[in-house]
C-alpha cells in the first residue's frame, strides 16, 4: 500500500462508543481522528442516560445488543482499573411483583447463564427485605446479578476522551460532517474525504458513531441501509436525603420494549429514577413532561413506595438511537472503509467497550494493520478532587498554587485551580465545566459560580464573555449592555490543508506500511 | 469605593470570628469590639466585604438604622468604615469551610492558603441563598437563559452585561421586582411578572415603584408551567391556577423570551449551622437562636438572612449587634446566664426569632404573618404584650419589643405570638 497522507481512522461522533473506540485504537501507531458535532464530546445521549453498566442477563445474545453486553461489562472492569472513574459494582435485583412474572425471571435468569453470567441467585422475600427494606411488600420474588454497576458516564466518556488525547488520538469539536465525497472514479481504493462547515478531512478507514444521526452520515456515504428512529427516556433524579433508600439497581420484569422503570442508586449516592420510553420524531426533543413524571412515579412507586415526585431535584431526557432493525448496526458496508457503529440503543453505554473490540477486528479485517505501540499509556492522569482531600493535602496544594484556595464553587468546593484544569483538558462550555468539575451542580445551581466560570473560560479560551455558551450553539448566557455583540468568526484557516483544501494527517505520523 | 482590606497578618487566636460581612457580619463584628473583644476577624468570599448590598445598588436601605434612604453600596460603605477604624482584622476573597464545635475555624484564601484559626466564639452571618428551578419543577427544555434573579441582578449591577433581551420574571420576590425595573431601565423588554400566589411576596412599595411606574404587567395566581428552546430560551409556557394552586392547563397560553428570571424565594445559606451540629428550625430554615442569637452549639452564634430571611438591612444590622454582642460577651468571660423562655410562632404566624428571651434583657422580636390582614391588627405576646398596627402582609417583617417590665409578672416558659385582626373594642393602645 505505500505511504499515505489522508488520516487512517476518522471516527463521525464523539460519544461513548466514538471515544472508546479512538482509545483502544490509540494503543496502535495510527492517526486516528474523532470529528463531534457539538461543542464538547459526550453531550449527546451519552452523558443523558442512567449510568448502569449492566449485569450482563438482559439481552438476547441472538442479537447483536444482546451478545455484546456481558463482554461489555467485563470491559468496563479493566477500563475502570485502568482510568478510575467512578465505577460502584452495586449489582440489581430483578423483582416480579406477581406470579405471573416469575416465568420471566427464570427465563433471564436461563438466559444469563447460557452468557456465562456469574453469581446469579434467587431470592426469597425475606432475603429481599433485608437486603433491601424499602423494597414494596407487593414484592415475591427477585433475581440478585452481582455484576450490574453503575458510573458516572460523563466522567467516564471524559477521561476515556482525555486518555485518546494523551495517546495522540486528536478530537475536533463543532465540526459536524455534512458531506462524504463520492468515491473518485480515477482511485476508487482511494481515501474517503469527509467535508465539514469549516474544513475537509481525508481518511482511510471512517467509522460511523454518529449516534441518532448515523442513518444521515450513512447516506452521505451512499450506504443508507437503515434509518434511525428516536425513543425518548426522562429521569428523574432525587434529593441526597434519600440517598440510601436502595443501595441495588431494582429492576421490574421488563416488557417488550423496555427494561422499564428503573430505580438506581447512583455512583453520586442520589437516587435516579427512569427511564420512559417513548417514540420521538424529534431526534433533539430532550424535554421532560408531567406524563412521563407521572409515568415514572407511578412504576417507581411501585417498586419503592416511599418514593415521592416531591424529591426531584433534577430531571432530564436522553433519545435513544434505535435502528429499523431494532438491533447495533456493526460493521462494514458496501462502501469500502466506511464502517458503521450505528442503532447504539441501551444497552449502548454497557456494550461500548466491547463494540470497540469489535469494530477494530471489523477495521483489522477490512485491511488496516495494527503494530502496537510500545510506549501507550492507558492510565488516565487524574483532576484533582480538591473537597475530597484531607486538610493537610489541601494546605499543600494551595501552598504550591495559590489557585487551589481560590474558590470558585462554593456548594461542591471547587477550586479556580481544577476549574483551569478542566478547561485546559477541553472544556470549551458552562456544561463542559459542570460536567467535568461538578461546579454548578450544588444546591445554588450556579448563582455563585457561573460568573467565575464565565470569567475563567473566556480568558483561557480568548473569547468575550458574550460568547461563552451553556453547551455550544445558540446557547450563550449573557450579552452586551450595547446589544452589539458580534459573533466571532470561526472559520480561520486551519493548518495542514492542501490546496484542494482537504486536510492531510500531520507530516511525520507514519502510517502502517502495509 | 473599595470594601477590602487584607489583615496585616492573620493572627492564629481571635476573640470572635465571623463568617460573613455582609450587613450581618459587619455588625456583629461592631457589637464584638463594643463588649470588648480585642481581636475580631471578619471573613468573607467574596472580593470586598458588603455581601448582598453591594449588588443592590437602588436607595431603600438605612431608614432605620441612618435616619436617611441610601443605597445598598453606600449602607455598606459605612459600616464597612466604621469596621476598619474599630482595627477589625477583614479577610476578604476568604472562605471559611468549617467550623469545629470546639471553635477552630478552617479557612482557605489565596493570601493565606488552607489554613486554621482558634476562636473564642464565631458567629455565622452567611446570608441566604436563592431558590433555583429545581426547586419548583418546571417541565421542558434546559437551555441557557434561565437564571435566578440575584444572579441577573450581579451579572447586570456589579459586572456589567444583560441576562438577555426579552424577559420573563417568575415571582414577585422583592429581587425580582427591584430587577424588572432595572432591565426595563437598561433597555430590557419585560414582558411580565408572573406570581402563583393571589398576592404579591415583595414589599409593596416595590410593586408600586418597580412594576406600576413602569407599566410592566404583574399576573397573580399564574405561573410558567413550560420552559422551550433548544440552545437558548425562546419561550414559556404560562397558566393562571385554580384555588389549590394546580394549574388551569386549557387557559395556557405562550410568552416568547429569551430570558426566564426566578424570583422564588431565598432560603438560609445554612450549610455551616447544619455541620457544627446546630438544632435547625424547619420554618426558617435556619438555626434555632437564643435571645442572644446563640445557636444550640455552645459558642456559635448566628444573625442576618442565615437565621431568617430579613426583608430590610437596617433589621439585619441591629439583631446581628446583638449577636456581637453576645459571642464578645462569651469571649471576654462577661457573659450572662440566659433564660429561656419560648417563644412559639401561634395564630398566623410563621416564624418567630428568636425562639427563646430571657426576662432581664430587652429584646426584639421578629416574625412573618403567613396570609395578609388587610386591617388593623393586634400582634400579640400571651397575655404579657400586645400591639395594634394597620395591616400585616407576609412580605413585611413585623417586630415586638420586649422591654423586661412586661416580663416582670411572668412565670411561665412559654409565650406564644399571634397576628389576628383587631375587633376595635379592648385593642385600641399601642403600648410600645
Ligand atoms: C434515558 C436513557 C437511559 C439509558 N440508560 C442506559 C444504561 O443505563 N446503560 C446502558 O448501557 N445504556 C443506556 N442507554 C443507552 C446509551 O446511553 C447509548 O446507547 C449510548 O450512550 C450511545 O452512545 P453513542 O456514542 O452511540 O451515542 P452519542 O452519545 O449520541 O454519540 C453520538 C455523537 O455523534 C455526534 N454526531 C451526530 N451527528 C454528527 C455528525 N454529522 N458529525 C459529527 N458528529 C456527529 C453527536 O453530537 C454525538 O455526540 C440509555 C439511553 C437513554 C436515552
Ligand atoms: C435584591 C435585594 C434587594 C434588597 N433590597 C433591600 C432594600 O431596598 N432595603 C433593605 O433594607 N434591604 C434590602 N434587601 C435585604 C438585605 O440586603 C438583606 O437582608 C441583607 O443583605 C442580609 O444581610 P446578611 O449579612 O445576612 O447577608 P448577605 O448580605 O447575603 O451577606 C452574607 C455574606 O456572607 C458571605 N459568606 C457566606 N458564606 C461564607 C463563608 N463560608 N465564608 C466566607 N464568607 C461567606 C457572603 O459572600 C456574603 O458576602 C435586599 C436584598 C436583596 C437580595
Amino acid at each position: 500500500m505505500g505511504r499515505t497522507l489522508a488520516h487512517d481512522v476518522v471516527v463521525i461522533g464523539g460519544g461513548v462508543v466514538g471515544v472508546t473506540l479512538a482509545r483502544v485504537l490509540s494503543r496502535y501507531h495510527l492517526d486516528v481522528v474523532v470529528l463531534e458535532r457539538d461543542a464538547e464530546v459526550g453531550f449527546g445521549v451519552s452523558k443523558a442516560n442512567s449510568g448502569i453498566i449492566h449485569s450482563g442477563i438482559h439481552g438476547d445474545p441472538a442479537t447483536v445488543k444482546g451478545a455484546l453486553e456481558w463482554p461489555g461489562n467485563v470491559g468496563w472492569l479493566r477500563l475502570r482499573d485502568d482510568l478510575g472513574f467512578g465505577f460502584a459494582q452495586v449489582g440489581e435485583l430483578l423483582v416480579a411483583l406477581a406470579e405471573d412474572e416469575l416465568p420471566t425471571i427464570e427465563t433471564i435468569e436461563a438466559q444469563g447463564r447460557r452468557k456465562g453470567v456469574p453469581g446469579l441467585t434467587r431470592w426469597e422475600p425475606e432475603r429481599i427485605r433485608r437486603a433491601q427494606p424499602n423494597l414494596s411488600r407487593e414484592v415475591i420474588a427477585a433475581l440478585w446479578a452481582p455484576t450490574a454497576g453503575v458510573v458516572n458516564p460523563y466522567e467516564a466518556v471524559l477521561l476515556i476522551a482525555d486518555n485518546a488525547v494523551r495517546n495522540g488520538v486528536t478530537i475536533a469539536t463543532e465540526q459536524p460532517v455534512i458531506a462524504i465525497d463520492p468515491p473518485d472514479p480515477a482511485d476508487p481504493g482511494g481515501p474517503l474525504v469527509l467535508r465539514t462547515p469549516t474544513r475537509a478531512l481525508a481518511a482511510r478507514y471512517v467509522v460511523n458513531a454518529a449516534g441518532l444521526y448515523a442513518d444521515e452520515v450513512a447516506r452521505m456515504a451512499g450506504v443508507g441501509t437503515f434509518t434511525i428512529t428516536g425513543r425518548k427516556g426522562e429521569e428523574y433524579l432525587l434529593d441526597k436525603r434519600l440517598a440510601g433508600l436502595v443501595t441495588s439497581i431494582i429492576f421490574p420484569c421488563p416488557t417488550a420494549t423496555s427494561k422499564g422503570t428503573l430505580v438506581t442508586p447512583t455512583f453520586d449516592g442520589t437516587i435516579m429514577v427512569g427511564p420512559t420510553a417513548e417514540a420521538t420524531d424529534d431526534k433533539d426533543d430532550t424535554t421532560t413532561t408531567p406524563e412521563g413524571a407521572a409515568q415514572v412515579f407511578a412504576a417507581a412507586k411501585r417498586l419503592v413506595p416511599a418514593i415521592s415526585e416531591r424529591d426531584v431535584i433534577a430531571e432530564f431526557a436522553g433519545v435513544r438511537a434505535v435502528a429499523d432493525t431494532e438491533d447495533f448496526v456493526l460493521g462494514a458496508t458496501a462502501r469500502r472503509g466506511f464502517i458503521n457503529a450505528a442503532g447504539i440503543q441501551s444497552p449502548g453505554l454497557t456494550a461500548a467497550p466491547a463494540i470497540a473490540d469489535h469494530l477494530v477486528e471489523v477495521l483489522h479485517d477490512e485491511g488496516l494493520a495494527l503494530r502496537e505501540k510500545r510506549d501507550w499509556r492507558p492510565r488516565a492522569e487524574h483532576p484533582v478532587r480538591f473537597a475530597v482531600l484531607s486538610t493537610e493535602e489541601q494546605a499543600e496544594l494551595a501552598a504550591r498554587d495559590p489557585r487551589f484556595a481560590q474558590l470558585v464553587c462554593r456548594c461542591e468546593l471547587i477550586t479556580e485551580a481544577e476549574i483551569v484544569d478542566a478547561i485546559d483538558r477541553g472544556a470549551r462550555t458552562l456544561d463542559g465545566v459542570k460536567f467535568r468539575t461538578r461546579a454548578g451542580m450544588g444546591r445554588c445551581q450556579g448563582g455563585f459560580c457561573t460568573w467565575r466560570c464565565l470569567e475563567l473560560l473566556a480568558e483561557r479560551c480568548g473569547l468575550p464573555i458574550t460568547a461563552v455558551t451553556k453547551r455550544g450553539g445558540d446557547s450563550w448566557i449573557v450579552c452586551d449592555r450595547s446589544d452589539a455583540a458580534e459573533a466571532p468568526d470561526p472559520t480561520a484557516e486551519a493548518p495542514g490543508t492542501t490546496a484542494s483544501g482537504i486536510e492531510l494527517a500531520a507530516a511525520g505520523v507514519p502510517a502502517d506500511g502495509g | 469605593m473599595v470594601l477590602t482590606a487584607e489583615p496585616r497578618n492573620l493572627a492564629s487566636r481571635y476573640d470572635v470570628v465571623i463568617v460573613g460581612a455582609g450587613p450581618a457580619g459587619m455588625a456583629a463584628a461592631l457589637g464584638a469590639r463594643d463588649r470588648g473583644a480585642a481581636r475580631v476577624l471578619l471573613v468573607d468570599r467574596e472580593v470586598e466585604a458588603g455581601g448582598i448590598l453591594l449588588q443592590c445598588i437602588h436607595a431603600g436601605f438605612g431608614l432605620h438604622a441612618f435616619d436617611e434612604e441610601i443605597t445598598g453600596p453606600e449602607y455598606a460603605q459605612r459600616f464597612f468604615e466604621q469596621v476598619l477604624e474599630q482595627d477589625v482584622d477583614v479577610l476578604t476573597d476568604g472562605y471559611v469551610m468549617d467550623v469545629a464545635s470546639g471553635g477552630r475555624v478552617k479557612l482557605m484564601s489565596p493570601s493565606v492558603g488552607v489554613t486554621g484559626v482558634d476562636a473564642g466564639a464565631v458567629v455565622l452571618a452567611m446570608g441566604a441563598r436563592e431558590r433555583t428551578r429545581g426547586a419548583i419543577r418546571i417541565p421542558g427544555d434546559r437551555p441557557s437563559g434561565v437564571m435566578t434573579a440575584g444572579l441577573a441582578q450581579k451579572l447586570v449591577n456589579l459586572d456589567g452585561y444583560l441576562p438577555g433581551r426579552r424577559a420573563v420574571i417568575l415571582g414577585s420576590g422583592d429581587i425580582g421586582l427591584i430587577m424588572a425595573r432595572r432591565l426595563v431601565l437598561e433597555g430590557v423588554e419585560v414582558v411580565g411578572v408572573f406570581e402563583l400566589l393571589s398576592h404579591p411576596s415583595g414589599l409593596t412599595r416595590n410593586v408600586v415603584q418597580c412594576l406600576d411606574d413602569f407599566d410592566i404587567p404583574l399576573h397573580l395566581s399564574t405561573t410558567v408551567v413550560g420552559i422551550h428552546g433548544r440552545d437558548r430560551l425562546e419561550r414559556v409556557t404560562v397558566a393562571p391556577v385554580d384555588d389549590d394552586r394546580v394549574p388551569i392547563m386549557a387557559k395556557a397560553w405562550d410568552v416568547d423570551c429569551d430570558t426566564l428570571l426566578l424570583s422564588i424565594g431565598l432560603i438560609p445559606d445554612a450549610e455551616l449551622a447544619r455541620t457544627v451540629g446546630a438544632q435547625m428550625d424547619p420554618l426558617t430554615g435556619g438555626p434555632v437562636v437564643s435571645g442572644t442569637m446563640e445557636t444550640t452549639v455552645p459558642g456559635v452564634f448566628a444573625a442576618g438572612n442565615v437565621v431568617h430571611v430579613n426583608d430590610l438591612a437596617d433589621w439585619v444590622s441591629m439583631e446581628a449587634r446583638v449577636a456581637g454582642d453576645g459571642a464578645g460577651a462569651l469571649a471576654t468571660g462577661a457573659r450572662r446566664p440566659e433564660q429561656d423562655i419560648r417563644l412559639l410562632p401561634g395564630d398566623n404566624v410563621a416564624y418567630v426569632v428568636p425562639h427563646t428571651i430571657s426576662s432581664d434583657r430587652p429584646h426584639t422580636v421578629s416574625f412573618r404573618v403567613r396570609r395578609p390582614i388587610h386591617g388593623p391588627t393586634l400582634l400579640r405576646l400571651s397575655d404579657v404584650h400586645q400591639r395594634k398596627v394597620r395591616a400585616v402582609v407576609p412580605a413585611e417583617m413585623v417586630t415586638l419589643k420586649v422591654a423586661p417590665r412586661l416580663l416582670e409578672g411572668f412565670h411561665g416558659d412559654v409565650l406564644r405570638v399571634d397576628a389576628i385582626p383587631a375587633t376595635d373594642d379592648r385593642a385600641g393602645e399601642d403600648p410600645s
